[in-house]
């Protein structure tokens, strides 16, 4: 599974990080961004769909694979 | 008088302060989105209330037709001078569109980043705890007044930099502002007090400048110049006003679900691993802040004729509740999965200050439930304020 943050959506919420900070960061100005290349490994797929379902401005996607 | 006649319906003529709405607004926005999904009225000017999630986020992004030039959910029905002279942005950024929106916002997050919140955390944890302490012993308090309205004042003055000591009179400013916009004299009184005040703590600076929020304003340099000092006032007035009414709500609203809920209390403390789940939970059932927009050209939205200068009520309490974005809306579940909730608006406008409510609230939660797990609401009467900001103002509980 791969995700991202698209920064267009974003609006720093920083759901995502309070859900998964092992998944996310977010900068001084609240955007959000994968760590990584935001490759998620097995044992956090669950808190990666998570992120995704909680983010009010449909900002995190998980990519085709 | 018109504004304040009682509401014979609600769909044509609501009234966000009448007494029914403040005490529960949850079973009214639930009638009208099965009627009249964005109701109306011309008490206050035209105004429109949406109660449908998709239709509050649909208004919020489209900032091109709905302005944030005018957000007072209660419009000023008074002039106030000092305000007009002083303020000639109003407080950006959330009375602003872009682009004095978006470098004004620029200037206001770093200080309210998750890094620089955590650094706030330990002042919050010793101010709530110390709160608890000081009625412990009594078995009873009010959990309003005794406590959560003691909180984020106290948090808010820390950052801006100005003393503690005049944390009662800062609230008392605030409420003027927000909770007794009908009043005009009082809202006049407040709002000149509290920019009278905000002029000389700037005045001051100039020779004894300071680290704190509002001296960093003032030494801030944009595209080459110092930024202008009707923006650093209405930045700092916005601080105050926007981060007091505003979290001591959700830490009432919070505090008495829990007290009226025993079985969500004893979950909570039994399982403190719901805590990030469960602020979440509670900000959404209970949201605070309703904020307004203005239409800035005539408009069909569904299917209703907004025009030119209306008034649009952000009802992001009411879009919490849509059971067409919620399972189970009116319903408190402590590990919600899945909750997109917009408490702290949803676009450009998202709460500034939203990583410092969260984590008030978590704090002031966790300090009562760990020396108060036990409690419930006493035999006497809660009081809600509401209009732009609802939660309880009186909330006695008793405690063994």
């Amino acid at each position: 599974m791969k995700i991202r943050v698209d920064p267009e959506k974003c609006q720093g919420h920083a759901r995502c990080y309070g859900l998964a900070p092992e998944l996310f960061d977010v900068d001084d100005y609240g955007l959000a961004s994968v760590r990584g290349d935001g490759s998620v490994p097995a044992a956090l797929e669950d808190k990666a769909r998570l992120a995704i379902a909680n983010c009010p401005e449909y900002a995190v996607e998980a990519l085709p694979d | 008088m018109a504004r304040t006649q009682p509401v014979s319906q609600w769909a044509t003529d609501f009234n966000v302060l009448d007494s029914a709405y403040v005490a529960d607004p949850f079973t009214i926005w639930d009638d009208l989105r099965g009627s009249c999904p964005v109701a109306h009225t011309d008490r206050r000017g035209s105004t429109w209330l949406p109660t449908r999630y998709d239709d509050v986020v649909a208004l919020a992004h489209d900032i091109e037709h709905f302005s944030s030039l005018e957000v007072g959910v209660i419009p000023l029905a008074v002039e106030v001078p000092v305000q007009d002279r002083v303020l000639p942005y109003g407080l950006p950024p959330i009375s602003a569109d872009p682009p004095l929106h978006t470098w004004t916002r620029r200037l206001l997050l770093p200080w309210f980043s998750h890094h620089r919140v955590e650094g706030y955390e330990e002042m919050t944890r010793a101010l709530c705890g110390g709160l608890v302490d000081s009625f412990l012993a009594e078995g009873r308090a009010d959990a309003a007044a005794d406590y959560a309205q003691q909180i984020p004042v106290r948090v808010i003055a820390y950052i801006l930099g100005v003393p503690l000591e005049l944390s009662d009179t800062f609230t008392g400013w605030v409420r003027d502002v927000l909770e007794f916009a009908d009043d005009p004299d009082r809202r006049r009184r407040g709002a000149t007090e509290l920019l009278t005040f905000f002029v000389a703590e700037v005045a001051r600076r100039r020779t004894e400048p300071g680290d704190d929020l509002l001296s960093e304003l003032m030494q801030t340099e944009v595209e080459g110049k110092r930024v202008e000092e009707s923006i650093v006032l209405g930045t700092a007035a916005l601080v105050l006003i926007a981060g007091v009414d505003t979290t001591w709500s959700a830490i009432g609203s919070s505090l008495w679900h829990l007290a009226a809920h025993p079985e969500d209390r004893r979950r909570l403390v039994a399982e403190p691993e719901l805590m990030p789940t469960a602020i979440e939970e509670l900000l959404r059932a209970y949201s605070p802040v309703t904020m307004a927009r203005v239409v800035t050209e005539d408009i069909e939205f569904e299917g209703c004729p907004m025009k030119h200068g209306d008034k649009v009520l952000m009802n992001f309490p009411g879009a919490n509740r849509d059971p067409d974005a919620f399972e189970d809306a009116d319903r408190v579940i402590l590990d919600r999965a899945i909750n997109r909730h917009v408490a702290f608006g949803s676009g450009i406008h998202r709460c500034a200050g939203s990583n410092l409510a969260r984590m008030e609230l978590r704090v002031a939660l966790e300090e009562w439930l760990a020396r108060i797990p036990e409690f419930r609401l006493a035999d006497a009467e809660v009081t809600w304020a509401g209009g732009q900001v609802r939660g309880p103002r009186t909330l006695p509980v008793v405690f063994p």
